[in-house]
């Protein structure tokens, strides 16, 4: 690429510019170790050899600060711990943590940056080391972006390295054998004669000594746990109903609120009439919230209730009112003036596209994130402190927040991370949160806790950014030779970095993730972002821009190649340029018997998109029915780098897929009088089980970095789903949720 | 009002249209019924009375009518249920949250219909919603468990 350089220089100068000319104290301060949260409240003659692993009389304790939200992060992240430690399940407790400095993300900065995620050049590599450093220096412990593996990988078993060698070294201590001669095993150190000492014996003498931190990590030959299919420590909790989460806290006098604010989102509340909520059974008290009232009751059904009684009068909302008016601002936007960044420009696709075009314009719609688990908080206010009790994918955001509310000090404030009943980016977010500690404020000393109506969750949610694309190619002898692609969204980066009082230095590569680093060589090959004006609020949904983006890319150069008469899967693979990618292709081609016969009414799709860093193919298997599509089966092909858990790998996928497919079928949210118009699951369904395909997953392990999978099967999912319909009827859909336009069975 | 919830007689003072979902909640402390949509939409709150599957966000207290046994009454980490050990033998769960409702709807299920049909699982367990995508895992556990009951 021609413009890396001048790429390259802007983000060093957008590096340094964030730090106000800090950059030399930045990286040196990056370069510390920042100070260690378990060293402040260590018990006597328990020893900390990092912030990741606690030993003392009650036992091990592993920390795994990313919470888990579903995707078996908690068990991920001890296991790369115990890896190196010589742990087995069962000899360890896990403790979320408390927010720290100590627990950044630095895998985050890592697509945080203006470079292909598969560009390994100097200069991307260096500019991710400064964003890596920005992000440990702002503390940003954040979940988010299928990073937990990545961010976690080499840490965590350097972690559990140091622990280990640094446990020997005390045992050689205890017993004047040299260290060389010591073996671990099972949460022991082994003599030579067979002799073990248990971890927990070692650790006060541990805590004198310098912990040993020149540890080589074991290679993949080595290793006990990674790779092979683990039983997710949570398992049997989920499965016994006594997984606690953040709604299910009790607390003695602890009281029960819901909320009912402007479903103007952001618009203000002008006047309320509580009369009769206020006299209801169980009703303690109704308190002003910001653009709205809370009830605080003795029962979270009798705040409820009383909520439904209140009338309202509600101010206008402080985006169009209507969603055509969103459909318009999106239009609108296609104009040099709105240019957020040309993101590719390969070949002289004005000249490749002065002949015959094919144009088409596509469509994503607003779409609410949902998790089953209503959003809720717990939080408790006193003089001289604040506790929060809530699941949160920044929980050092949290700390601040509340600390700026309350006017107490940071480490005043005590964020409790919960296990969470899901969050696909839902958690990012504030308004449980902030509506929570606004009611524990006017009641000092009181637990409070709110529970979102499952309606009022719906009001509020802060949606996946609505998007739109222009698209213009050129096809020659059954060929695709250009391709032009403009796509137009609000910015879900600006729009989440204003809430947290930020702004985003550079272009948002969201805009067109997944379409800008399309792994083909197009001979003419551009790719335009165009940023709306902010409407409607917008957050991350999971896979966040390669939802929409990658869904316009690949449905168009479906179209493409169907226009130059070829093969949808060969012509894939004979422009791909990617050798990892093209292996999750033929991949999927083979397990899918790719070109083999499927009788009448029937077709498949194939798909391939690039999100975080991991390549995904997917082929969908659909069947018109004389009820509509049918979706039979799916083949996927994903490649990480390295699968951690094959079991969680398979099933991450599978929910991926099917989180994809459902919100592509039937999921939208749509404005009238400045409110979302679907409340509740029956109009914004996702999938259901009898609409479940059979999924069939393959991991590759051929790319170098590993990667997460949280996220990166979302985006193929829907353009795979339209391209088989296409095979199979004719229809081309170019707008989300295909409903709309066809019926499924 | 008398309620027998998990063999436990529990005296409550509650309105009579309470739904039984926030009575086991916030009333009784139990937990492991959930509250999803409000709406019998998601069967986050499915609980058994006399062994059948009620939502019970939809069941006013006064009108439960029989014994109601929740998650906690089905089988316990110590002793599973043969439909929750196959939701752990498959590893079912993610975020989990839906998984109680999901597991009192089959086991009601497979009381009722031992040996289902693929058709008739799908049929079963359609209207539990699960936002993570474990409906794979969902259906290959409730043959196993099926097998399971059936002695095989």
């Amino acid at each position: 690429m021609a413009s890396i350089g001048k790429i390259a220089r802007r983000t060093f100068l957008i590096g340094s510019a964030a730090i106000a000319g800090g950059v030399a104290f930045g990286i040196y301060k990056v370069r510390q170790d920042p100070a260690n949260p378990l060293a402040d409240d260590l018990a006597q003659g328990a020893a900390t050899f990092n912030p990741w692993v606690r030993i003392d009389a009650t036992g091990i304790t592993l920390i795994t600060p990313h919470p888990d939200l579903g995707q078996g992060a908690t068990s991920m992240q001890a296991a790369l711990i115990a890896e190196e430690m010589d742990l087995d399940f069962g000899q360890f407790a896990t403790d979320i943590g408390v927010p720290s400095a100590a627990y950044y993300n630095r895998a985050l900065a890592d697509d945080g940056v203006p470079f292909m995620s598969t560009d390994d050049s100097f200069v991307a590599e260096a500019a991710r080391g400064v964003m890596g450093g920005l992000v440990k220096l702002m503390g940003a412990q954040v979940t988010g972006g299928s990073t937990s593996v990545p961010d976690s990988f080499d840490k965590l078993r350097e972690a559990g390295a140091v622990a280990r060698e640094t446990l020997k070294a005390a045992a050689s201590q205890q017993t004047g054998i040299a260290v060389g001669e010591l073996t671990t095993a099972s949460a022991a150190v082994v003599l030579p004669d067979g002799t073990r000492i248990a971890y927990a014996d070692l650790a006060q003498t541990a805590a004198g000594i310098e912990p040993v931190r020149d540890v080589a990590l074991r290679g993949p030959s080595q290793w006990r746990l990674i790779g092979k299919p683990m039983q997710r420590l949570d398992i049997l909790a989920k499965s016994t109903g006594t997984q606690m989460y953040g709604i299910d806290i009790e607390m003695d006098g602890m009281v029960h609120a819901t909320t009912k604010c402007n479903p103007r989102k952001g618009g203000a509340m002008l006047g309320y009439d509580a009369s009769a909520a206020e006299t209801m059974r169980g009703v303690k008290k109704i308190l002003p919230v910001t653009n709205g009232v809370a009830v605080v009751a003795d029962n979270t059904w009798r705040a409820f209730r009383a909520a439904e009684e209140i009338t309202f009068d509600w101010g206008p909302a402080p985006y169009p009112a209507e969603q055509q008016g969103h459909w318009d601002a999106v239009g609108a936007a296609f104009t040099d003036d709105h240019l957020d960044r040309e993101w590719r420009n390969d070949g002289d696709v004005d000249a490749a596209l002065s002949g015959d075009v094919v144009e088409a314009e596509y469509r994503a719609p607003y779409v609410a994130h949902q998790p089953l688990e209503p959003l809720s908080a717990v939080a408790l206010v006193t003089d001289d402190r604040a506790d929060v009790w809530v699941c949160h994918q920044g929980p050092r955001f949290v700390q601040d927040r509340v600390a700026a509310m309350t006017g107490l000090a940071a480490d005043q404030v005590h964020v409790h991370n919960q296990y969470a009943g899901g969050s696909f980016g839902h958690r990012l977010e504030f308004e449980n949160i902030d509506r929570t500690v606004e009611i524990a404020m006017q009641m000092p000393g009181t637990p409070v806790k709110m529970t979102f109506r499952r309606e009022e969750d719906f009001a509020q949610n802060i949606t996946r950014h609505i998007g739109m694309s222009r698209a213009r190619g050129a096809v020659a002898e059954g060929r695709v030779v250009a391709c032009d692609l403009g796509i137009a969204t609000p910015s879900v980066l600006r729009s989440q970095m204003k809430r947290l009082g930020q702004s985003l230095p550079g272009p948002d590569n969201q805009i067109p993730a997944g379409a800008w680093n399309l792994p083909y060589d197009l001979p003419n090959f551009r790719v335009r972002g165009y940023a709306v004006p902010e409407l409607a609020p917008v957050s991350s949904w999971r896979s966040v821009g390669a939802s929409t983006a990658g869904f316009f890319a690949d449905s168009f150069l479906d179209e493409l190649i169907h226009a130059a008469g070829a093969d949808p899967m060969a012509e894939r693979l004979r422009l791909c340029n990617d050798d990892v990618a093209r292996k999750v292709l033929e991949a999927v081609a083979e397990m899918s018997d790719w070109g083999g016969d499927m009788g009448p009414d029937r077709g498949r799709g194939v798909a391939l998109v690039n999100s975080f860093g991991v390549p995904v193919a997917e082929v969908v298997e659909v069947t018109n029915t004389d009820r509509g599509i049918r979706i039979d089966r799916v083949f996927v092909a994903a490649d990480v780098g390295r699968i951690v858990d094959p079991v969680n790998f398979e099933n991450n996928v599978q929910g991926a897929v099917i989180w994809g497919l459902g919100h592509a079928m039937n999921s939208e949210i749509t404005y009238a009088d400045g409110m979302a118009e679907q409340d509740n699951y029956h109009m914004a369904e996702g999938m259901r089980l009898n609409q479940c395909p059979e999924i069939i997953v393959r991991g590759l392990e051929n790319a170098e970095k590993i990667r997460g999978i949280g996220e990166p099967p979302v985006p193929p999912a829907a353009p795979a789903l339209a391209n088989a319909i296409f095979a199979a009827t004719g229809i081309r859909l170019r707008e989300m949720p295909f409903y709309n336009h066809i019926d499924f069975a | 009002m008398k309620l027998t919830v998990n063999g436990t007689t529990h005296d409550v003072d509650v309105e009579e249209d309470m739904p039984l979902l926030w009575v086991l909640r916030d009333e009784l402390n139990i937990k492991g019924v959930k509250y999803g949509c409000g709406i019998a939409q998601c069967g986050a709150c499915t609980v058994h009375v006399d062994g059948v599957a009620v939502r019970s966000c939809q069941l006013a207290a006064a009108d439960v009518d029989g014994e109601v046994t929740t998650i906690e009454g089905l089988g316990t980490p110590d002793s599973l249920h043969a439909v929750q050990a196959a939701w752990v033998e498959h590893q079912v769960a993610q975020c989990g949250y839906c998984q109680s409702g999901q597991i009192m709807q089959a086991a009601s299920f497979l009381d009722l219909n031992p040996a289902p049909t693929d058709d008739q699982i799908d049929a079963a367990m359609s209207a539990n919603l699960c936002r993570c995508g474990t409906y794979p895992r969902i259906r290959a556990a409730v043959k196993t468990a099926a097998q399971t009951l059936n002695g095989a």
